[in-house]
């Protein structure tokens, strides 16, 4: 009986120094773009935090804003460092539906029955 | 840093057996899946900081629990974390670099790239050290042994505002601490030849994924714990 669990993909997975450059060359762009973002996440936590938008007389809607703003960039660094550092997006299709499908279905699914539950327990009023 | 994995190859003949289905090694796979189970873990935890955070009308503020920086005085809101967040973005960065080296079969850059990581993750494990005890003193900065915060009490709001922080720093911590063995591991691997005479340089991959899917959990509890 062959064993088939010991196939060498990874053998055909070498580049050479030329097609090393180009991709050395991708890596820090993603770099810079993953800095940046941090970057400006950092700079509105510190200087538009809650307390100093309390104070402001559409503070409410601004920080709806930033709270969103700060979930699609954390999802943009994710997908960068995702498809791009763990390499997902040069592997086959299928395996990457494998990976992100469900997981993106489950913690849709959670983000909403735990805002569903927390606000249904805020409303009993259940704790001091 | 294409392989089999761009290849057309037709559904039959991939599905048929006797081979990788995914063009993916069984230890690659296994990451994978470990990965995605230690994700749905983590995702329970920043679910439970969020539920914790609905049920109470008010939550401190990250910004004004934590802005000390080591070795100044200095009131700088989140600048530590964030200086904590940029090293280990910086340490997934060379562990990238460190992959794509063992990709050429270059030995002496996969060294000094992994080497580099191994001694970002050490300098984040002290980072976050010195965070649990600036957080444990309070605002005043001075250890008092019974006003301590402590997982039942914070002098900064609710008592689960300190759980939160000590179970998921915690927890992401153990994590970044079993990753720096484990590439440390690779490392005296690489150093000794094990994968040069193998032909290549899968295992770094394999503990690269595990060390971005640390990272990518830190970006999460930052956002989620320090920011929102």
């Amino acid at each position: 009986m062959e064993r088939d669990d010991i196939i060498e993909y990874s053998l055909d997975a070498h580049h050479s120094e030329e097609a090393g450059v180009k991709i050395r060359k991708r890596i820090w762009v993603v770099t810079a773009i993953l800095t940046i973002i941090t970057a400006a996440e950092v700079l509105v936590g510190a200087f538009l935090s809650k307390t100093v938008l309390a104070d402001w007389e559409n503070g409410a809607t601004v920080w709806a804003f930033i709270k969103y703003g700060y979930i699609i960039l954390t999802v943009i660094k994710a997908r960068f460092i995702v498809l791009e550092f763990m390499h997902l997006g040069e592997e086959r299709k299928s395996i990457r539906k494998v990976i992100l499908y469900p997981y993106i279905f489950f913690i849709l699914y959670f983000i909403f029955i735990m805002l569903t539950e927390a606000t249904a327990v805020d409303a009993v009023n259940f704790n001091p | 840093m294409a392989g089999e994995a761009t290849k057309v190859i037709d559904p039959k003949e991939l599905w048929e057996g006797g081979r990788s289905p995914f063009s993916m090694s069984y230890g690659k796979m296994m990451m994978w899946f470990f990965l995605i189970s230690d994700a749905l873990t983590f995702g329970a935890f920043i679910i439970t900081l969020g539920y914790f955070r609905y049920t109470y009308s008010s939550w401190p503020v990250s910004d004004t629990v934590f802005y000390h920086f080591p070795g100044t005085h200095a009131h700088i809101p989140l600048g530590y974390v964030a200086l904590m967040t940029f090293i280990l973005i910086i340490s997934s960065v060379t562990m990238v670099l460190a992959v794509e080296a063992g990709h050429r079969m270059d030995k002496k850059k996969v060294i000094f790239w992994l080497g580099l990581t191994v001694v970002g993750g050490l300098v984040f494990l002290g980072s976050q050290a010195w965070e649990w005890a600036s957080f444990i003193v309070g605002p005043d900065g001075h250890w008092k042994t019974w006003d301590d915060a402590r997982i039942g009490w914070n002098p900064y709001g609710p008592p689960q505002y300190a759980q939160i922080f000590f179970c998921v720093t915690g927890f992401h911590g153990f994590h970044v601490f079993s990753g720096v063995v484990i590439n440390a591991v690779i490392l005296i691997n690489v150093i000794g030849g094990t994968y040069e005479k193998r032909g290549h340089y899968e295992m770094v991959e394999k503990g690269g994924l595990y060390w971005h899917f640390v990272d990518l959990v830190w970006v999460f509890v930052f956002t989620f714990f320090y920011l929102l």
